[in-house]
């Protein structure tokens, strides 16, 4: 259980988490989002008693990240901004002198470093410096450097970050298989990430919560939610289809994207124009080369309500 | 105490995987040899002791000693891996100490690593060895004090650069305290007691007593405190500068 009340924490003049309270429970992926320098990893160094609040009080598992800060950390797994590591050394001598700290011994320390090794494939890396490994590498070093005690509590500050795509999922996968037993939070830019990861999201921007849902929910607060996006084969009758759709009931509004030719039209309140839009399409005799119902977009509602669309 | 022990060992390890290590011990070799044989005029003295050795120690280490210090913190406040290492569940003063020892126990090699002119001084003569010990002994102390001294400098800045010229200022400082170079600035205006208070602070004199082969408690406590009110300060600059 991690819970934060009333978290402030000011750098000079500029308040850079501002009486910030939740919790979360095992088996919650939280996905923290927000702008740069929203808070988020202000918040998450608080959390792992890397900074200590100006006010408020954050807990782990119970204990008080700033007056019972060592038996916290034992708890959780942390990967810093940026993964910082140790250049000179090889990711495992590395590794090995975190388990030593983290008190893993004996068979034990060799097995769990073993499945470590496995699950983030550092394998064939393990005698080469940290400072020649890929940007990829180094991350999956300080992945592996926060899970290498199996923590209850897992924090990790963009964890795919510098990934490409093939080590993105992998690392996803892995996030996702730990999930069950485990807290985990983590901040990311991507919101596909959200959507791949997180069963609740939490927005942030100048410290405050903005909204706190599940991705799908969030979803649903965009105008996106349920509108349908249509692409003709034959482009020229474009103006027709766009006033029949115009015309229904159910649609409040479309757009036509010039680049694309991709119609969308969004629903009037709470209605689903999908049905409306076949119908109107067989009876007219439009071909569609693409007919998509959106669920709705995570990055706008990210912008709407962070103030990015007004910007 | 196996954190302490763990960050210690990943540190002494850091200095032999560059080449921080070897330069140091190859230099501070070449220049002590250099200065006993040449400055000190080991031969010409025609005495079996080595007071031409141990009289050069505290002008060496008022520049090789800094140079070990400096990156002690200050790296790792540049890299951010202070971040990683203040999330690892260990106490501050386990994270200060483990440091400050394994770049101690480093020099400590450097030093052990001159015991060739201890050979050829037993080989040319018939010194007085029990004083040859407490030389050594002095030596190391006052490599740790520099050392304490470096590091909680080194903890304030994330720039190596200012680390080393502050605290070879520092070290500088505290080797003349006794002498008219440092005291003279405090006498016109402090009272008596001050004045005698910053000559006791004074490097050398602790040390040269102790080179000559008496070591009084004084001293030892001396050093001691120093080293351990140096950390202390240590830890109170790591706690509120960590995160800068």
């Amino acid at each position: 259980m991690i819970l934060c009340q009333n978290l402030t924490k000011r750098y000079g003049p500029l308040l850079a988490v501002d009486d910030l309270s939740f919790q979360v429970a095992p088996g919650e992926v939280l996905g923290f989002l927000g702008p740069n320098g929203a808070g988020k990893s202000t918040t998450m160094r608080i959390l792992a008693g890397f900074l200590p609040a100006n006010s408020g009080k954050a807990s782990v598992c119970g204990f008080d990240v700033e007056t019972e800060a060592t038996e916290a950390k034992r708890r959780i797994g942390y990967l810093p901004e940026g993964a910082p590591s140790y250049p000179e050394m090889t990711p495992r001598s590395f590794l090995e002198f975190v388990a030593d700290i983290r008190g893993l011994t004996g068979a034990h320390r060799k097995n769990r470093l073993d499945e470590v090794y496995g699950l983030l494939h550092l394998e064939h890396v393990l005698g080469q410096t940290i400072d020649t490994l890929s940007k990829g590498y180094k991350r999956r070093v300080g992945l592996a450097q926060a899970i290498v005690h199996d923590p209850e509590v897992l924090i990790l500050d963009e964890p795919t970050d510098g990934l490409d795509p093939n080590q993105k999922h992998e690392v996803r996968q892995l996030i996702n298989q730990m999930s069950q037993k485990k807290i985990i939070v983590i901040s990311t830019h991507l919101l596909e990430e959200v959507d791949a990861l997180c069963n609740r999201a939490i927005i942030i921007a100048h410290g405050r919560i903005l909204a706190d849902d599940t991705p799908e929910k969030l979803e649903t607060r965009s105008r996106f939610h349920n509108a349908v996006s249509v692409k003709l084969v034959d482009s020229s009758q474009i103006e027709a289809v766009r006033n029949g759709i115009e015309a229904l009931p159910e649609v409040a509004s479309t757009e036509l994207d010039a680049q694309s030719d991709r119609l969308t039209a969004f629903p009037a309140n709470g209605q689903l124009p999908l049905a409306a839009i076949t119908d109107l399409a067989a009876k007219n005799d439009w071909e569609f080369s693409e007919l998509h119902l959106e669920s709705g977009r995570l990055d706008e509602v990210f912008r709407t309500i962070t103030g990015g669309a007004s910007a | 105490m196996n954190e302490l022990l763990a960050i210690m060992r990943r540190e002494l390890r850091s200095y032999f995987l560059t080449p921080v290590a070897y330069v140091f011990i190859v230099i501070f070799l070449v220049l002590t040899s250099t200065f006993t044989f040449y400055l000190g005029g080991f031969y010409e003295r025609g005495q079996a002791d080595l007071t031409p050795f141990f009289n050069f120690h505290p002008w060496l280490y008022l520049f090789l000693v800094p140079a070990l210090s400096m990156r002690l913190w200050a790296e790792e406040r540049k890299s951010g891996s202070i971040e990683l290492l203040m999330t690892l569940p260990v106490e501050i003063w386990q994270a200060v100490a483990g440091k400050f020892l394994a770049a101690w126990a480093f020099t400590g090699l450097a030093l052990a690593l001159t015991f060739p002119i201890w050979i050829t001084v037993n080989y040319l003569g018939d010194p007085d060895n029990g004083a040859i010990v407490a030389a050594y002994i002095g030596s190391l102390l006052m490599a740790g004090g520099f050392l304490a001294v470096g590091s909680c400098i080194s903890a304030a800045t994330k720039n190596q650069v200012i680390a080393f010229i502050l605290a070879v200022v520092a070290c500088f400082l505290l080797l003349l305290a006794g002498f008219p170079l440092v005291l003279d600035v405090f006498s016109a205006w402090a009272p008596q007691a001050l004045v005698d208070a910053i000559a006791s602070l004074s490097f050398l004199t602790h040390f040269a007593n102790i080179s000559k082969g008496v070591i009084d408690l004084r001293d030892l406590v001396y050093f001691g405190l120093l080293i351990g009110v140096m950390l202390y300060a240590n830890a109170i600059v790591l706690q509120l500068k960590k995160a800068d």
